[in-house]
């Protein structure tokens, strides 16, 4: 069985405990709701998109640590990136989770595409109950995507 | 009745399952309002079974298919007397439990609910006694009342005539599957049946830890799974009293469940062959004929009184261990509640706690529980689960308090 410490990184921890860009942005920003059927955790997604840049982003919802840590993180790491690049890191990031692409064949690590601190997210790949938990927000930041 | 203390150890040394080590260490299997584990007397039965009698059954002259048709049959004898059922008509087989409170909805509801019509529920049912209710709501426009709860997680009943005023059926849980209550179901029948309403009990959770009564009861209809009982998983019981069964219309169509077919129309078989189209779970039946074996060779008050010990032996370690640090949904009277304890841990994520509890080889559920308004309701979006059965003693609950305090290393709070 692989170890906790995998799993749980202190980085992931840290955004657990104090998770960055919580809250709401008001209509006209976009506002997706994500379900995980599996444990019944909510996520919401607030986008705001400005010149096809995403201008800012706010997270709520409750969830495990692995699901609350995936979406502090994605926020810091969105904000401020052109949308084209946002979706790019979307697809890199379901490749590191073993989420194969819309054809079902594995997606192949871009590696101009960098996640700096998600990478930390790797070791869910080893638990894959919980797969679903990190890739969570990134589902839901994609609708809010759609809507903008 | 005289209560035998259950021997643990020689009862979980006929589960094959629970003698598996992982990692090294025992598993510590606490998931069993889940699904339970099965003994070597049921596996043994259905291998048997295929090896030496099995053949389609109600269909053909020759010996053998006799012989299955009998083990067949036999089964549906054995849970008619677990059940105390006044005929073994009554007993229907299906896939499962979700399935029998279907063919409720789908059978008599249609057949006897109108636009308007009232069906009161419990705010503690589980998704299955409450989406064929939502259903038909949608689909015919009847109403749902909702009986609310106590602060401890009981049923609160100081509105239940009003709740029941006018109301065609009365559908709730004898167990709660989140919370462990225990429903005064005797009661809860009667109530029904003084405001003109039919009771529906969904069972699925009491029946695999209690003694049942559905006459005592006066119930009308009993659904429950094989699955939860130490029985195969695949096959589930609905009891219906039998005036109320022979005049519902059938609910799947098909072989079987046929006296004749034309080419213009059909006319349904006699009771139970009219509810059971098709072929149905021949070798599960057959595996929840000897679960039922198992379970009355131990004996249903036994296994209650042990499961009420351990409830109160979880209720005193966990809070004398944790204190504030824990939360233990529902009841503290053993009397109205089960052992199966919903609980909030220190902050942590039921997800969370669960996967560190897993590294201890100790498996709880963690999630909504297929019980979403109740969760709502808690202010929750999911607990962990530790549920008990007769294969469990104190020091698995001891094993989980150890494992609890693990995760608090990990997460610090």
């Amino acid at each position: 069985m692989p170890g906790l410490e995998d799993l749980y990184r202190e980085i992931i921890l840290d955004h657990h405990r104090n998770p960055r860009n919580r809250g709401e942005l008001a209509p006209p920003a976009s506002h997706a709701v994500g379900h995980n059927p599996l444990c019944g955790d909510e996520i919401d997604v607030y986008l705001e998109v400005t010149d096809g840049v995403v201008s800012d982003v706010k997270v709520g919802g409750q969830g495990c640590s692995i699901s609350q840590s995936s979406a502090s993180m994605m926020s810091q790491a969105v904000k401020g990136k052109p949308v084209e690049e946002v979706r790019a890191m979307v697809r890199r990031f379901k490749g590191m989770m073993s989420i194969p692409d819309e054809d079902g064949n594995p997606i192949e690590p871009d590696a101009s595409v960098k996640l700096g601190d998600l990478e930390a997210l790797q070791g869910v790949v080893k638990f894959p109950v919980r797969i679903k938990c990190a890739t969570l927000a990134w589902n839901t930041l994609l609708q809010a995507l759609e809507q903008s | 009745m005289t209560i035998a203390p259950l021997d643990v150890a020689a009862i979980k040394a006929q589960f094959p399952l629970l003698r598996r080590e992982l990692n090294g260490a025992p598993l510590v299997y606490l998931d069993s309002a889940n699904t339970s584990q099965k003994p070597q007397s049921v596996i043994d039965a259905m291998s048997t079974f295929m090896e030496q009698s099995y053949a389609p059954i109600n269909r053909s002259a020759y010996q053998l298919a006799a012989e299955a048709t009998d083990a067949y049959e036999g089964a549906r004898a054995k849970v008619q007397r677990f059940i105390n059922a006044r005929r073994d008509r009554e007993v229907v087989f299906t896939k499962n439990a979700t399935e029998s409170l279907n063919l409720v909805a789908h059978s008599w509801g249609r057949a006897n609910l109108r636009e308007g019509d009232v069906v009161v529920l419990t705010q503690m049912e589980h998704h299955a006694n409450i989406v064929p209710w939502h259903m038909l709501v949608q689909e015919k426009g009847i109403q749902l009342r909702w009986v609310p709860l106590t602060a401890d997680g009981q049923l609160d009943l100081s509105t239940l005539p009003q709740l029941l005023d006018g109301a065609k059926a009365f559908s709730f849980t004898a167990m709660s599957n989140v919370l462990g209550t225990i429903t005064p179901v005797q009661q809860l029948c009667a109530a029904a049946h003084d405001a003109g309403a039919i009771a529906i009990v969904d069972g699925c959770q009491y029946v695999p830890h209690n003694v049942t009564d559905v006459q005592a009861w006066g119930a009308d209809f009993l659904a429950f799974s094989s699955h939860k009982m130490v029985g195969p998983s695949g096959v589930g019981v609905l009891w219906g009293r039998e005036a109320l069964l022979d005049a519902m219309p059938p609910f799947l169509g098909g072989g079987n469940m046929i006296a004749d077919v034309r080419f213009d129309g059909f006319t349904t078989a006699e009771l139970p062959a009219k509810f059971e189209a098709g072929t149905p779970p021949i070798i599960e039946v057959v595996g929840l004929g000897a679960a039922i074996d198992f379970l009355d060779g131990i004996g249903m008050a036994n296994i209650r009184a042990h499961e009420a010990d351990m409830a109160a032996y979880a209720i005193a370690t966990l809070t004398e261990r944790f204190g504030d640090d824990i939360q233990l949904h529902g009841s503290s009277n053993t009397e109205v509640r089960g052992a199966t304890f919903s609980f909030a841990f220190r902050d942590i994520h039921p997800h969370d706690l669960s996967q560190v509890l897993d590294q201890r080889n100790v498996c709880v559920r963690a999630g909504h529980h297929c019980a979403k308004p109740l969760m709502r309701l808690m202010g929750v979006n999911a607990t962990a689960r530790a549920s008990f059965y007769l294969y469990n003693d104190e020091h698995d609950i001891d094993v989980l308090a150890d494992a609890l305090d693990g995760a608090t290393d990990i997460f610090g709070f």
